[in-house]
């Protein structure tokens, strides 16, 4: 039994409370440990990605009781995966939280920071369902503070909304774990797939219960229709590192809902006889409709990225829907795809929106400085997130209409993700030209400028300075992430299909977590 | 007992979801509080309902015993709704202070901050 399981759950458990005790007044030395911190958390999951590369599920038992009865960690191919996920993406969000000067814009951001990375990566390794909840409270509590992070009156208000919203879903989370607990007597989620399998045909409405009520409650983490209004407010008002963090955020319900309800709930279940793919799936169509409207309609830049994030949510869960692994290894190349290119996006757009005079709002003002490469980096985004060639978007969402190729929900599946991708070609395109192409028409040339009047035309000392090279890194970091997934696209598909198949495999989970003395 | 539990329940649902209807903070923070005490109960309820049994084994006879584990869940279950609403309770004073009104919905959709920045679009 390796003690590294618990690292990433440990390390920024201790890291925090440390930065918002000891150095919660000395910026410079709370961002060295957040960033120590996070890079030690990176290189304990790349190693922890090697050790279950092997395809062995390792069992961590917390104090060493035996599993149904204790909680456990478990270590697969798919929490190590999530795991470097989280890690690459926390360290380039708070490169650029430091680099833009975000970090210092309110108080204890780092010691939340950290709190976050423990509560997603707790969420992560769990095999507990009540664990699961645990951890989900750990990183939504941190991610109020993350939210507020800065203040303002909308700000605020936007995360009241969050808050109250996840607060009603916890209940609901509470709600469904009392009723599968009743019902089979265990919230181990290797022991619940076999009580749920050995369940009798006619005490199957409890468990249906529950497994729908578990499914809402991941949905609203994940953004699904019809709980998936929480999201544009939220991420469009939250600090725009902090966007881009919660961009794993989805995900955690995303990888929540593939967890639960393929190994517990899986498509083998008597009881459920396909009940979750049934309602999964339309969920996911209309998740994709409201997101591609959305990015239409937006006016402001945040909003439509918001919006494209519920698109790339809805495209993933059709495929997720389908519960085949070979459809889940595409959602997973998709998962790991809308992450970075999530998290570029609401990246490049806090650069781009902290040099307009009118903030995010979508519509032409004077170019700002370094237009052409805003524009160019826009692009390259938007390219990744609408899915067209060559960045991995296009890929991901090949390789789903693949693996929708022989389901019966094919033609719907197809037209609604291949609709959905010309909607964010549109709304993409209106708002890159919108922001980048038409501001060159209202560049005031050098000599009409005694025209203005004197108010209106900003000293040119108070015009916002070029970026740096050090706060372009991290939406490079980003775009250079989805060209690595675009050019090893084939061994990472790969790669992802076996996470799959061990995932649908579940005899190897539970004897692994279940069978005595297996110690990994 | 059973009619007693259920009925606690659903009241405290009822109201909980009634009150997070009004959409202003205080109700709202109420109805939140309420609707933890009714997943609290339900909670307790989920390990079978029994009168003046321990939660824990006996060895000096088979005396009967409660379910231990569903007390466990709802001791957490209690704690972390306890700091949750603490939190809430600050943010909503926060937005409170900042907003000058305490609705919980935001006027227009994804909240235009219409007194700053919107002049035109």
């Amino acid at each position: 039994m390796s003690h590294w399981i618990i690292a990433p759950v440990v390390l920024p458990a201790l890291l925090a409370p440390i930065i918002a005790f000891v150095m919660r007044h000395d910026i410079t030395l709370a961002r060295a440990a957040s960033f120590a911190g996070t890079i030690t958390l990176a290189a304990i999951t790349v190693g922890l990605l090697f050790m279950s590369a092997d395809g062995a599920t390792h069992v961590y038992r917390l104090g060493d009781w035996p599993a149904p009865f204790g909680i456990v960690l478990v270590l697969d191919r798919l929490s190590a995966l999530m795991l470097l996920l989280t890690s690459a993406l926390a360290l380039i969000v708070l490169l650029h939280a430091t680099a833009t000067g975000w970090d210092n814009r309110g108080r204890h951001f780092h010691a939340l920071f950290q709190f976050q990375l423990m509560g997603i990566c707790g969420a992560f390794l769990t095999g507990d369902a009540f664990n699961l909840f645990v951890f989900f409270e750990v990183l939504l509590i941190a991610s109020y503070g993350l939210m507020i992070h800065g203040g303002g009156r909308v700000r605020l208000q936007a995360g009241l909304q969050y808050v109250v919203m996840n607060l009603a879903g916890s209940t609901l989370f509470l709600f469904a774990l009392g009723t599968l607990y009743a019902s089979t007597g265990t919230l181990n989620i290797a022991d619940l797939a076999v009580k749920v399998r050995e369940l009798p045909v006619e005490e199957a409405s409890l468990v249906r219960v529950a497994a729908i009520l578990l499914m809402v409650v991941f949905a609203i983490k994940a953004a699904l229709f019809p709980v998936q209004f929480w999201l544009p407010a939220t991420y469009s008002n939250a600090p725009a590192p902090v966007a881009a963090l919660f961009a794993i955020m989805t995900k955690v319900g995303a990888y929540a809902i593939i967890r639960v309800h393929a190994v517990v709930f899986g498509p083998d279940v008597a009881v459920l006889d396909g009940l979750i793919g049934d309602w999964l799936m339309p969920a996911a169509l209309v998740t994709l409709a409201i997101g591609a409207i959305g990015v239409m309609g937006a006016r402001r830049l945040m909003s439509l990225l918001s919006f494209s994030v519920i698109a790339s949510m809805g495209t993933m869960m059709i495929a997720v829907a389908a519960f085949t692994p070979y459809a889940t290894g595409a959602a997973l190349y998709y998962l790991l795809h809308s992450t970075f290119s999530a998290a570029a996006l609401f990246l490049l757009a806090d650069l781009v929106v902290s040099r307009r005079p009118g903030g995010d709002l979508l519509r032409a003002e004077p170019p700002i400085v370094q237009n052409g490469l805003f524009a160019a980096l826009f692009f390259a985004g938007a390219i990744g997130m609408a899915g067209m060639p060559p960045l991995s978007g296009f890929l991901g969402k090949l390789v789903i209409l693949d693996a929708m190729a022989d389901t019966p929900q094919m033609v719907i599946s197809w037209i609604a993700i291949l609709v959905g991708s010309l909607l964010l070609i549109l709304g993409f395109a209106r708002a890159g030209s919108t922001l980048f192409w038409k501001s060159t028409a209202l560049a005031p040339a050098p000599e009409d400028t005694d025209t203005q009047e004197d108010d209106e035309t900003p000293p040119p000392d108070d015009a916002p300075a070029p970026a740096r090279a050090l706060e372009l890194a991290p939406t490079m970091a980003a775009l250079a992430a989805l060209a690595f997934l675009s050019v090893f696209a084939g061994p990472i598909s790969t790669y992802l299909v076996e996470t799959s198949e061990q995932l649908f495999d579940g005899t190897d989970y539970v004897t692994a977590v279940l069978g005595q003395g297996e110690e990994s | 007992m059973e009619i007693v539990v259920a009925s606690s329940v659903g009241v405290l649902t009822a109201g909980g979801v009634y009150l997070i209807l009004r959409l202003r903070a205080f109700p709202v923070i109420l109805g939140l509080a309420l609707l933890s005490y009714a997943v609290n109960v339900f909670l307790f309820a989920t390990g079978r309902l029994a009168i003046n049994a321990p939660p824990v084994l006996s060895k000096y006879g088979d005396a009967t015993y409660t379910d231990p584990l569903p007390q466990a869940l709802v001791l957490t279950a209690i704690v972390i709704s306890f700091g949750m609403t603490a939190v809430l309770v600050m943010i909503a004073l926060g937005a409170y202070l900042e907003a000058d009104h305490d609705r919980i919905d935001m006027t227009g959709p994804n909240a235009p901050d219409t007194d700053k920045k919107e002049t035109g679009a």
